[in-house]
């Protein structure tokens, strides 16, 4: 695994996920300053990190995505280079036109950090061959804006071509269609080729026992394994 | 020298909240009448949130060194040894005043204050923790100030990045008009790469980073030295607006250049701003600052040099860096997207010289500035001494089981869920205990080491008694970073007390100030830091003394740390400590039966430090399976927050014979835990006991999914979990002004 990690002002989730990264792949991340306009040569993944790009004073994310940086990730993803983008990068990715549909504001319109479940909606995919479909894991989110939008029709399509990755349940695997609003519980989505996954939960902050439960290191653990195929 | 416009008159001196005899003082140290700038700049630096005027004499009989001290009182933050070359930074500070005007802003750049107090040592912040009071809930102004004070503390520290993993609420109708917002934040640093304020040599530039200055917070900590009034409200324009967003790009980038090895001193602009920071560093160093205004970066014009003196905008920094650097310095600066302004430079003058498109408009000397404040050892009166509250003559008119639900559902003692889950209290990947137990405990790098925080403080116990109060504030703490089986260090102490100029409130400050002294003393539990705010009452009612104590303990290892839930069924539980059945000032005592009354239990540092040094050691050794402090609520309410946190049941002995049952589940005598053990080593734990003359008590055992009391029906643990929890959300969820 060749990860890169992009840093835009205000991502402060970007130490969690390289350290997950690294647990899990032995490898390091490259951290990439959103000036760039080239990837590393090799990179195999790219991975936007959660936080508050430019304090999300504009819709969160849109600054972000207009960074020279996110032209080499859409060259990257074109050519079917895996993409993760978790919380503040999922907002990004929705912003740059990688992922369809938009996150509003929590439909409570309170900031929450709590642990959620997260059924998995498919285990055929570069990011959750790890996980079995339909099982349920438990990780946190830590959002105020995570509340998934998009027309009827992309909504459609979506659950049409099977792009839905996660979504809000109960410990025993039943959608929870009331956590933050999201359509159809939507808490993480695919891009059509499947090697973009947007996300608002963090499986980063949970790999590792000391400070919590374990759930997330299988969507690492996958990625290790697709890279290494 | 300008000439002196506006002129300075008894008014306008009155409205800079000097008293005639303070100006008096002033012109006399200057030889001639003050410009106006220079009465600005006087009054930021002698109000009493800058000079600690009324205290001084008292916060020097706290207990300031240890070994383990590496910086005491009097830099932006405390600083101590934990070991393996790291040091850890931190401070508690208020931010009352601006957070009742305006409670988002108000608590959000309280906890942006106290972030850059930490970080302009050198520190990268790891973890923040909060105590905040308010008023009754009856009161109709309270929902709405607890909604924008949390969410002004996540909105900032959230999108700074740090977690924020402790702290308190509590309410009381004393906190009506002037609620409590006190952040404290802590920072980790390499102990040999700590940053001071001194500035050294002459003729080096002084340098402004950061966000610019505006017209915000002007008379900030001069609207902070006063008592409110109906008309507090309209102060809106002095309270602050927080960019946490530029507070991040500050933090990373003031970290950058003093790795680069750039910085020669350091301070944040806080209260009173470009006055306070430059006249500190200058003063400290034993030099003159001279600043050039029209350099100030600024975002609105036709500033003039008074405003820019008072500013209180957020997210600035004052830095004298090393001349050869200076063009390194400005690059990362740049990078990060900040303002980088040379403003000034350092003199052999020992004059603070401000100038304005060539015009001096201040000319003061530098050190007396600080060192010429006045100092007040104000009268005060011994705080009256209650008498003890007999528990015979307390009646019980519910349940045990009844007080119990009404206890763990109130407004103090319920679960502050709905806070804690707005702050990210997971960021960083290394909190071990999430809020909601004992201390907070964060991991240190990848471990195995830590540090556990708590804040604390019994308010009522200090109204009633301030020096036991005071010390007990102080135990608690200790108690608390015990009980998850830390070595208690430190503390940071933040003083809340009414207005200092009424004898009987300066009398409680003088007392809870000895009770911390002696307690810290004690326990071996050095003052690293600390803040204090007086004038918190409003149309002449003062707030209850509110002394919060903030401690920070450290675990050498983290597999060794314990936590209040159960762990498994069939384990003996546990009482550490002796109980008397203390109802006096009791949570039992104010929650059932509505009364305020009595003497607060004392608290008895000797046999506090032998019983937790006692805990202390059966976690170390691995005896003790679950280990929660007693504290509000007594036995019952530990029990319950002890089995709610794993939904395993108790089942519980009769209570001992002598004392009426509800004294004995819900007295709140002092230095006492509940542990649990397996019953396999239950006869090596009662031996250590009497070994070390620890008075040990059998409750009951773990198990089953009730709450069992002799005699009485079971009560299910997910029942008071149910109530436990949903106190605060349905008081949120209320009509806004309602009642």
């Amino acid at each position: 695994m060749k990860a890169a990690v992009l840093v835009f002002p205000g991502i402060n989730r970007e130490h969690d996920m390289a350290r997950a990264l690294k647990l899990i792949s032995g490898k390091e991340a490259a951290m990439i300053w959103h000036t760039e306009t080239e990837l590393p040569a090799g990179t195999d993944l790219v991975v936007i990190p959660g936080g508050f790009s430019y304090g999300d004073y504009l819709r969160c994310g849109a600054i972000a995505a207009r960074a020279p940086i996110m032209q080499a990730v859409r060259k990257h993803a074109d050519k079917g280079g895996l993409v993760l983008a978790v919380c503040n990068g999922f907002q990004i990715a929705c912003e740059a036109g990688l992922l369809p549909g938009v996150l509003m504001r929590n439909a409570k319109m309170k900031f929450m950090c709590k642990e959620v479940h997260l059924r998995i909606e498919r285990s055929d995919t570069p990011f959750t061959r790890g996980y079995n479909a339909g099982s349920v894991i438990r990780v946190p989110v830590a959002h105020g804006e995570g509340n998934y939008i998009a027309d009827a029709e992309t909504i459609a399509r979506l659950e049409g071509e099977n792009r839905v990755a996660f979504r809000y349940a109960s410990a025993d695997g039943k959608v929870d269609p009331h956590f933050n609003g999201s359509m159809n519980a939507i808490a993480g989505i695919f891009s059509e080729k499947l090697n973009i996954l947007g996300l608002m939960p963090h499986p980063e902050n949970h790999v590792d026992p000391v400070v919590g439960p374990t759930d997330g290191r299988r969507l690492f653990e996958s990625l290790v394994e697709t890279l290494a195929a | 020298m300008i000439p002196n416009e506006p002129k300075i008159t008894p008014e306008l001196v009155a409205q800079h909240g000097l008293k005639p005899d303070e100006y008096e003082r002033f012109r006399k140290l200057i030889g001639r009448d003050p410009t106006f700038t220079e009465l600005g700049i006087v009054s930021a630096m002698w109000n009493e949130h800058c000079s600690y005027k009324s205290s001084k004499v008292h916060l020097r009989s706290l207990p300031t060194k240890a070994p383990w001290v590496i910086q005491g009182p009097g830099e932006n933050a405390g600083v101590i040894d934990i070991g393996d070359g790291l040091a850890c930074v931190f401070k508690m500070e208020s931010h009352n005043h601006p957070s009742f005007i305006e409670p988002y802003q108000g608590a959000g750049t309280g906890v942006g204050g106290i972030l850059r107090d930490v970080f302009t040592m050198g520190a990268r912040p790891i973890a923040c923790l909060n105590s905040l009071r308010f008023g009754d809930p009856k009161h109709p102004k309270t929902r709405s100030l607890v909604s924008g004070v949390v969410a002004g503390i996540g909105g900032y520290g959230n999108s700074f990045g740090v977690p924020t993993v402790g702290g308190s609420v509590g309410f009381h109708s004393r906190y009506d008009g002037n609620n409590l917002v006190n952040a404290m934040a802590v920072g980790l640093a390499e102990t040999d790469k700590i940053f001071y304020a001194k500035a050294t040599g002459v003729g080096r530039p002084v340098v402004y980073l950061g966000s610019k200055t505006g017209r915000d917070g002007i008379h900030g900590a001069t609207m902070a030295s006063a008592e409110f009034d109906d008309a507090s409200e309209e102060k809106r324009p002095t309270v602050q607006v927080g960019d946490p967003f530029a507070e991040k790009l500050l933090l990373e980038a003031s970290l950058e250049i003093m790795r680069k090895g750039c910085v020669i001193a350091i301070q944040d602009m806080g209260a009173a701003g470009l006055t306070c920071s430059a006249v500190e560093m200058g003063a400290k160093g034993d030099l003159g600052i001279t600043l050039d205004l029209e350099t100030v970066p600024t975002r609105e014009a036709a500033m003039t040099a008074y405003e820019m003196m008072l500013s209180e905008s957020q997210e600035r920094m004052l830095m004298v860096l090393k001349p050869e650097k200076e063009k390194e310095a400005e690059a990362i600066f740049r990078k990060w997207g900040l303002d980088f302004a040379i403003v000034g430079e350092t003199t052999d003058t020992r004059r603070f010289i401000v100038r304005y498109h060539g015009d001096t408009m201040a000319d003061l000397p530098i050190k007396e500035l600080g060192d010429e404040a006045p100092e007040y050892n104000r009268p005060f009166t011994e705080p009256k001494k209650l008498p003890v509250l007999d528990a015979a003559d307390v009646p019980c008119p519910v349940s045990i089981g009844e007080a119990l639900k009404k206890l763990i559902g109130s407004p103090d003692l319920c679960s502050k869920r709905w806070v804690w889950e707005q702050y990210d209290h997971l960021i960083l990947n290394n909190t071990v205990q999430r809020p909601g137990g004992d201390a907070a405990v964060v991991r240190i790098n990848d471990g195995p080491k830590a540090l556990a925080m708590t804040t604390d403080v019994t308010p009522r116990y200090c109204e009633a008694d301030p020096f036991e109060g005071g010390k007990q504030a102080v135990a608690e703490a200790w108690r608390n970073l015990t009980a998850v089986g830390a070595r208690p260090l430190a503390v940071t102490d933040n003083l809340n007390f009414g207005n200092p100029e009424r004898p009987e409130i300066m009398g409680q400050f003088v007392y809870c100030v000895h009770g911390i002294a002696e307690a810290c003393k004690a326990l071996d539990f050095p003052v690293v830091s600390g803040n204090v705010s007086l004038y918190n009452e409003t149309n002449g009612r003062g707030i209850l003394p509110t002394p919060t104590i903030g401690g920070v303990g450290v675990l050498d290892d983290l597999s060794k740390s314990a936590s209040l839930a159960f762990k498994n069924e069939g384990e003996e539980i546990l009482v550490v400590g002796e109980t008397k059945g203390w109802l006096g000032q009791s949570s039992f005592l104010a929650t059932v039966l509505g009364r305020e009354e009595g003497a607060p239990p004392p608290v008895d540092l000797a046999v506090e430090k032998r019983n937790g040094d006692f805990v202390r050691g059966l976690i170390g050794s691995g005896f003790a399976t679950a280990v929660h402090d007693l504290s509000d609520g007594g036995l019952l309410v530990a029990l319950t927050e002890m089995a709610m946190a794993s939904d395993i049941g108790v089942t519980l002995a009769a209570s001992p014979v002598g004392l009426p049952p509800h004294a004995f589940w819900f007295g709140e005598d002092q230095a006492r835990y509940v542990i649990t053990v397996k019953p396999a080593d239950l006869s090596k734990v009662e031996a250590a006991a009497t070994k070390a003359g620890v008075p040990l008590q059998r409750l009951g055992t773990t198990g089953g999914r009730q709450l069992t009391l002799p005699g009485a029906d079971p009560i299910l643990v997910a029942d008071l979990h149910h109530l436990h929890e949903s106190w605060l959300p349905t008081y949120m969820a209320g009509e806004p002004d309602t009642k």
